[in-house]
């Protein structure tokens, strides 16, 4: 009934043809807001409760997410994933010895292999998805989504798959919001990275005995610099690059010692180049290790960083073409914070440009955005993530399966296309319907997704326009059209 | 789907909807002729390893820079299939052998973009853009190209294989992307006469969202006409494909054959980045390059007669260290090689200034230099084989050198 309410009046409105120039957003799209872009999405009431609390008290409580009990529903579903409460080195060896089995292999030794990788990917991505979903620390998940592809590693780079588990709960979750000198650093050492980027193979250009050369590998220094980051149009040079690369050798890991004793980094002075190098205009004597620790100082630090990461972040979290004032605003809370990433989120999150009408449901939802907002929009019980995760694939943008290191966009040119919109409305409608195999197991068969209800939770981030259609369709459908309208496309 | 529910479902959508369409490109002059010869760009994304895919092994350099991952000379054990007495192709490449014999197959080598960059991301979109050193420029060239040629566009004019739509084919003109695999020729959730009535109505109007939802709607229509047609044509087409590229370019030589409205496709294929580990003659490159190959062979063969008025570019948006690094890989370079297939193309050729990869030939010491601007090349491809005038490789190619390539890669 309370559909056909909003029917009527969004109707009235459309006929009276007020369309309202919006000048400041109301509390209630101030709360559709907040939870559009701080989270995965509006649930059911949770608008409401956002209204009631004050945005400006949900912003805070997101920024602090360890005031934020974890359900115990949901960590217990995290506490039987057994991938990702494991040493990296633990996962490791089953992977490596999971291998060694295909050199003999056996139909049943295929299996049993194949049975050891799928379990290790799928624990990963069931975790990532479960949280997204359902863990009241959403910025903190919605942070981790943004620094693991800012971050980027490949799942599907041989050893990456062990390793990605522990690649985001070491190295990326700890710092989501923390200081970037410590993320930057967390990752650099991480053996995830280390693989994904071949740093782990570079060392000193030599001619070994056996004639096998060793040298240099540029993969890693010039990611770290171009995406990680200085950005590209910082200035450095093809030399910078060579040079950031010899501090760079000898870290490493061994795959030995990280199999046995979880040894996840070590620096390997007989790989490492001694002598001085010139980097970005400097003299590095040598100095061992530390030379890559001076760089990741300068770097993380660096005014190229604090604007290049700014820009990604108010892209990510305000439009597709940031106002260039926000971006400065946040590169001088970076300076003055030394990289303090919840300082520069702040200022962020405070900022007028943010509370814009010009920012208000303006960006277009990435497929892995897409997918979990309308599942916590429908308040669909999720028991099987897959069928999350292959709508992920089919709109080209799987868990985890980026190939380069660059990681997914989240723009609007980079995701909208026809074939993309004729899938959501798909999943949309599966969804909608009960179709989709969320809940296999689950009896009765989840009921169809009520249209009235959906409604009500996704409140004014739903046009009147939308509404009115939507009121007129038939009932079956609403649901549908609620999810797969042009209005639920963007947030 | 039954072709009849199909087509009644188009009846119920078209009364409700606004224009299909409505998107479609009139830019005619009523006198031209417009071309019906075709054009697919296949991109490598990660920069492919130019110098084994075309190896210099006629130059004691290639060997000296390339102890273990380096091509033998033809014949020797690991050794690559002669071209040109100098040049040898990499033998994982040898399905393209019959197209080189035939003389439909040039290579444009030391070819690329002037921009010195060594960013993939960059360089790529500068080949997508086709303005070097400008990220400012709206449109990929492909769909530039669109708007260019004469005659009437259907949505489906160009396309692309792949969930998303890439920075070649962005900008005003309608272009549709298909899903790879046979997931892209199946029948959708719009083609319900009652889904697709009630989100043509959300979806009416004129923002972004609605044209791009309008074109899918017109194209999605048209691709499936094409591939009901395709299915009487499997019987008599052999044996099933590798997924992957082989088999999506199978799909896509049917699509064209059956809708003759595709004038423009593009594909690209990523794992080129081979800084470890890339092998030689066998190995991870090799392992790449096989289905490539393979897929390029499937795509002329089945374009049938079509492949007389098809041209096929490969490109890659630059190429890597003429050295081996220290782990049997190679890091980002600069000149790279460029592919183009054809019935029309004067093959059986390797085209472009080339110096050796001596020392002093290197650039900066370490990579080709670029002897050939990559938009030269298909300038002469648009100009020749598409027929498009001088206003408007203009505008396809703005700041695009004065000086041409020095060679003809379409036959008069």
């Amino acid at each position: 009934m309370k559909f056909v309410t909003t029917f009527v009046l969004a109707s009235a409105l459309l006929q009276a043809g007020s369309a309202q120039a919006v000048t400041s957003a109301t509390t209630q799209q101030q709360a559709a807001h907040v939870l559009n872009r701080l989270s995965f999405g509006p649930r059911p009431g949770e608008i409401d409760q956002v209204a009631a609390m004050g945005v400006r008290h949900y912003i805070d409580a997101q920024l602090d997410p360890a005031s934020m009990p974890v359900p115990p529903a949901l960590q217990a579903r995290l506490d039987a994933l057994d991938t990702i409460n494991r040493p990296a080195g633990a996962v490791l060896k089953d992977y490596v010895a999971s291998n060694k089995q295909a050199r003999d292999e056996t139909e049943a030794s295929k299996a049993s292999r194949r049975a050891v990788l799928d379990h290790m990917s799928r624990d990963t991505l069931d975790a990532r998805v479960l949280r997204a979903l359902e863990s009241p620390r959403q910025l903190e998940e919605v942070m981790v989504d943004f620094w693991f592809n800012h971050f980027n590693v490949f799942i599907g780079k041989s050893s990456d798959r062990a390793l990605v588990a522990s690649y985001e709960r070491d190295a990326i979750r700890p710092y989501a919001m923390g200081s970037f000198r410590d993320l930057l650093a967390a990752t650099a050492t991480h053996p995830a990275m280390l693989y994904y980027l071949d740093n782990v193979q570079s060392s000193a250009a030599s001619q070994k005995p056996n004639g096998k050369s060793t040298g240099l590998n540029e993969n890693y220094a010039r990611e770290l610099m171009e995406l990680h980051t200085l950005g590209v149009d910082a200035g450095y040079t093809q030399q910078d690059v060579t040079e950031l690369a010899r501090m760079l050798t000898g870290w490493t890991y061994d795959q030995h010692a990280l199999i046995t004793d979880n040894q996840t980094f070590r620096f390997d002075p007989r790989r490492h180049d001694t002598g001085t190098k010139t980097w970005l205009g400097r003299t590095i004597a040598p100095d061992g290790q530390r030379e890559g620790e001076q760089a990741l100082d300068v770097l993380a630090l660096h005014p190229a960083t604090a604007r290049h990461i700014s820009y990604e972040l108010a892209q990510y979290f305000v439009q597709d073409a940031p106002p260039p004032a926000l971006v400065d605003k946040m590169a001088r809370s970076w300076e003055q914070s030394g990289g303090d990433i919840r300082t520069v989120l702040r200022t962020m999150f405070y900022s007028a440009e943010f509370m814009a009408p010009a920012a208000l449901n303006t960006k277009f939802k990435t497929p892995y955005r897409y997918v979990l907002s309308a599942a916590r929009a429908a308040a669909a019980p999720v028991v099987n993530v897959q069928p999350l995760l292959s709508a992920m694939n089919q709109l080209g943008m799987p868990l985890y399966g980026c190939q380069t290191p660059d990681g997914y966009k989240n723009t609007e040119s980079a995701w909208l296309n026809p074939d993309a919109l004729s899938r959501r409305i798909a999943f949309a409608t599966s969804l909608a319907a009960g179709k989709l195999a969320v809940a296999p197991m689950l009896s009765p068969a989840p009921a169809p997704v009520d249209a009235t209800t959906l409604n009500a939770t996704l409140g004014s981030t739903i046009s009147a326009r939308t509404q009115a259609i939507v009121a007129q369709a038939p009932g079956p459908l609403r649901a549908a059209m609620l999810l797969g309208s042009p209005d639920f496309m963007q947030y | 789907m039954q072709r009849r529910s199909f087509l009644h479902t188009l009846a119920a959508s078209a009364a409700l909807v606004v224009p299909f369409g409505k998107s479609s490109w009139a830019a005619t002059s009523v006198d031209a002729k417009p071309t019906k010869n075709k054009l697919i760009v296949v991109m490598l994304r990660g920069a492919v390893d130019g110098l084994n895919v075309v190896a210099p092994v006629g130059d004691a350099n290639y060997a000296r820079l390339r102890p273990t991952i380096g091509l033998g000379v033809p014949g020797a054990a690991n050794g690559a299939i002669d071209l040109d007495g100098y040049f040898g192709l990499h033998p994982a490449l040898a399905p393209l052998l019959p197209l080189w014999q035939q003389k439909q197959l040039a290579f444009v080598h030391a070819s690329g973009s002037p921009d010195p960059t060594r960013s993939h991301f960059d360089a790529q979109d500068y080949m997508e853009s086709a303005t070097p050193g400008r990220k400012d420029t709206q449109t990929g060239w492909m769909n530039r190209v669109v708007t260019q040629l004469p005659g009437a566009s259907t949505a489906s004019r160009a396309l692309a294989i792949g969930a998303v739509m890439p920075r070649i084919l962005s900008g005003p003109a309608a272009a549709m992307n298909l899903a790879n695999g046979a997931a892209g020729v199946k029948a959708n959730v719009l083609d319900r006469p009652d889904v697709a009535a009630a989100f043509d109505q959300l979806y009416a109007g004129s923002s972004r969202m609605a044209q791009v939802y309008a074109d899918g709607r017109s194209a999605h229509h048209e691709v499936m006409t094409a591939a009901e047609a395709r299915e009487m044509q499997l019987a008599d087409n052999g044996a099933p494909l590798p997924n992957g590229f082989p088999d999506d370019a199978a799909r896509l030589a049917q699509l064209m054959r059956n809708d003759a409205n595709i004038q423009l496709a593009f594909v690209a294929l990523g794992g080129w980045d081979t800084h470890a580990s890339q092998g030689g003659a066998t190995g991870q490159l090799a392992n790449r390059l096989a289905p490539l190959a393979q897929g390029l062979a499937v795509l002329a063969q089945r374009l049938g007669p079509l492949f007389d008025t098809t041209t096929i570019v490969v490109m890659s948006e630059f190429g890597r260290t003429a050295r081996e690094n220290g782990n049997g890989g190679t890091d980002h370079g600069h000149g790279n090689v460029m592919w183009v297939l054809g019935g029309g193309v004067a093959g059986g050729k390797v085209l472009g200034e080339w110096a050796g990869v001596g020392d002093a030939a290197l650039n900066e010491g370490r990579d080709l230099p670029v002897t050939t601007d990559f938009r030269s090349v298909l300038a002469q491809i648009a100009e020749k084989h598409l027929r498009l005038g001088d206003q408007q490789l203009v505008q396809l190619f703005p700041a695009l050198p004065k000086r041409g390539p020095g060679f003809d890669l379409i036959r008069a």
